[in-house]
């Protein structure tokens, strides 16, 4: 894991005004514990909102702060949280943390579970004090080992030392935490089939509405939020609304800083605090430094799988929610990778449409069966055995498993970078129809499959 | 002929059942603690046998089917033995980009194996794993609990040695 950078990253140094993050975090790359963590201002914030704040002035700040989502929806956690019943003897409500991170390209949580798990659990306190939940749940994917070891490890030093449990620092209220690992499959990430899954069901999503802020886990109000949103919320109540707002740059209409990366065959693959509104040039070129000699950026996602491919001369949009959206396509995780000239449209569709297959619930049907279609054809057109017509089937199924048409989000994210892929790469598809000369196919991959 | 379900002669040990009902005390409902009943039996026994379902059901008071519904449900709980080792080869698109399906053939070709299968040996099980978070050093797969990284197919040999 590595903050370290060709560019700015290294000359800048972090400090709590500028990288509320991860300014804690250490050089060694150990976790920082309860005692260190207190050393470093650690829960003031929580302190602050307990003794002086009322659950409503929490949820006031929150929303003016204009914090959104991190797990890749941008939702505004103000609004969010805002939905909970006002209705105060609906006294059994429940946060959940959303640590199921499995969305390809996406290792920002890790870095927070691993190395900071006290301020999770303080952005938990905070958060669950004006939600007024009296217990929460990590909901960690079981391959994140390190995680849930450190995280159990933070929490039993925050219920010795008063910080969970009941009373908690004399102010009456009470919230104990839990960690809940996973058994595999990408879809527990959607949060209703989180709940399902908490549960002990198949993780299928469920309807909405109701939404989980009205019917939850075991049917009560509960709240979903991404361990980075989670992570903000100390510094956001301990510093204010005008000093977040302050962080991100001229033009971007997100707030805060945002943990963004670059990866692929780039010189320096990594991951760092920036504020939104950079551009994705400052994010390659000087953090990441550029692709590796002998490689060429072909094009880039911007933020995990469910993210539209974009060319080159995108990279000058801002990374924010509206800035991406400008160009095209979702922000999502806001971890970029690159895609270089050496690999072929086809092959690394199909490698990441065979992961959407595999990962569909089978709940409904455009996506249980759509996207296993969606394999076959890419399948064939990688061995240049594709049919007249495939890539309009292709396109056909980028619209009939896009937003709106199916159960959940999973499907129409997967279909986003195929269809970017075949607006912005047609003729790599097209060299896979039979009888396309194989001159025209440059860097297909020899597939394993 | 024998039955392909063999419930009878299954005992769940003293261990596993204390530890599934320390677990059922963090949530509101038993059910809950049917995916972690699964892992506190497959990290006993290496996998789950068709006993531990009714034994499982038994226990947190809900149908067996649910329990095999959760159980064929998620990719990491084993309805078939698996080898002393699990490799979990991540297989996103940015392992891919940095030569995943190169890697794991080094795999195929040195175990004799395709994913989802097991060694003759019972040494390994090779398997797909969602993106395992280590995109800066992809491409990137699990043994175990040991997380590994910059993998290349040279390397594979060695790598596997460490797992006797």
């Amino acid at each position: 894991m590595t903050l370290t950078s060709i560019g700015p990253a290294n000359r800048t140094p972090r400090t709590a005004e500028t990288h509320p993050l991860t300014w804690r975090l250490r050089d060694d790359a150990e976790p920082v514990w309860l005692d260190e963590y207190q050393q470093k201002n650690g829960y003031a914030a929580a302190r602050k909102a307990l003794a002086e704040m009322s659950p409503a002035d929490i949820v006031a700040t929150v929303k003016d702060s204009g914090l959104k989502g991190r797990g890749g929806a941008g939702f505004s956690t103000g609004i969010k949280w805002g939905l909970m019943p006002a209705d105060e003897s609906i006294n059994i409500r429940y946060l959940l943390c959303n640590a199921d991170e499995m969305e390809p390209n996406t290792w920002k949580d890790r870095l927070l579970m691993e190395q900071l798990p006290h301020q999770l659990i303080e952005g938990m306190l905070i958060s669950a004090r004006a939600l007024k939940a009296y217990r929460g749940y990590i909901f960690l994917r079981g391959e994140y080992v390190d995680a849930a070891r450190n995280l159990n490890r933070a929490i039993a030093e925050a219920k010795a030392a008063g910080l969970l449990g009941k009373n908690i620092l004399g102010s009456g209220f009470d919230f104990e935490l839990f960690v809940h690992t996973g058994a595999g499959r990408y879809i527990c990430g959607e949060e209703t089939a989180l709940i399902n899954s908490l549960e002990g069901r198949r993780a299928n999503p469920r309807s909405k509405p109701p939404f989980p802020a009205a019917v939850g886990v075991w049917g009560k109000p509960t709240c979903v939020n991404n361990v980075e949103t989670l992570s903000n919320v100390p510094a956001i109540v301990g510093n204010g609304v005008d000093w977040y707002k302050s962080l991100a740059r001229p033009g971007s209409e997100d707030m805060g800083t945002k943990l963004m990366g670059f990866s692929g065959k780039v010189k320096n693959p990594g991951l760092w605090e920036l504020p939104f509104g950079i551009t994705a040039r400052e994010l390659f070129e000087d953090y990441a430094g550029g692709m590796r000699d002998g490689y060429r950026l072909k094009c880039w996602q911007p933020g995990g799988a469910g993210t539209g491919f974009l060319l080159p001369e995108h990279l000058d949009a801002q990374m924010y929610a509206g800035g991406i959206g400008k160009v095209g396509t979702r922000m999502g995780t806001g971890l970029a990778l690159a895609v270089d000239d050496s690999i072929n449209m086809v092959s690394l569709l199909r490698n990441m449409e065979e992961f959407f297959a595999r990962e569909s619930c089978g709940w409904c049907t455009p996506c249980r069966d759509g996207l296993p279609w969606s394999v076959k054809l890419l399948r064939a057109l990688e061995r240049g055995e594709g049919q007249p017509g495939d890539l309009e089937t292709l396109e056909q199924l980028v619209n009939f498993l896009g937003p709106g048409k199916t159960f959940c989000a999973h499907a129409p994210g997967a279909v986003e970078p195929l269809g970017s892929a075949l607006k912005y790469f047609r003729q790599e598809f097209e060299a896979g129809v039979r009888g396309t000369p194989n001159e025209t196919r440059p860097g297909v991959a020899a597939s394993q499959v | 002929m024998n039955s392909i379900i063999q419930t009878d002669r299954f005992v769940l040990s003293e261990t596993e059942r204390s530890a599934i009902e320390h677990e059922m005390h963090h949530y509101e409902d038993p059910r809950a603690a049917s995916i972690e009943a699964l892992k506190i039996v497959q990290k006993e026994r290496g996998w789950v046998p068709d006993g531990a379902i009714a034994a499982i059901a038994g226990i947190l008071g809900i149908p067996a089917s649910d329990v095999e519904g959760v159980a064929t449900f998620y990719s990491q709980i084993f309805r078939v033995p698996v080898g002393r080792h699990v490799i979990r080869v991540c297989d996103s698109m940015t392992c891919y980009i940095g030569g995943h399906e190169d890697v794991l053939g080094a795999i195929r070709q040195k175990l004799g194996i395709t994913p989802g299968q097991t060694t003759r040996d019972g040494r390994f099980t090779l398997l797909p794993v969602c993106c395992l978070g280590n995109c800066d050093k992809a491409p990137a797969l699990m043994i175990d609990d040991d997380t590994f990284g910059n993998l290349t197919p040279e390397g594979i040999d060695q790598l596997l040695e460490a797992y006797p």
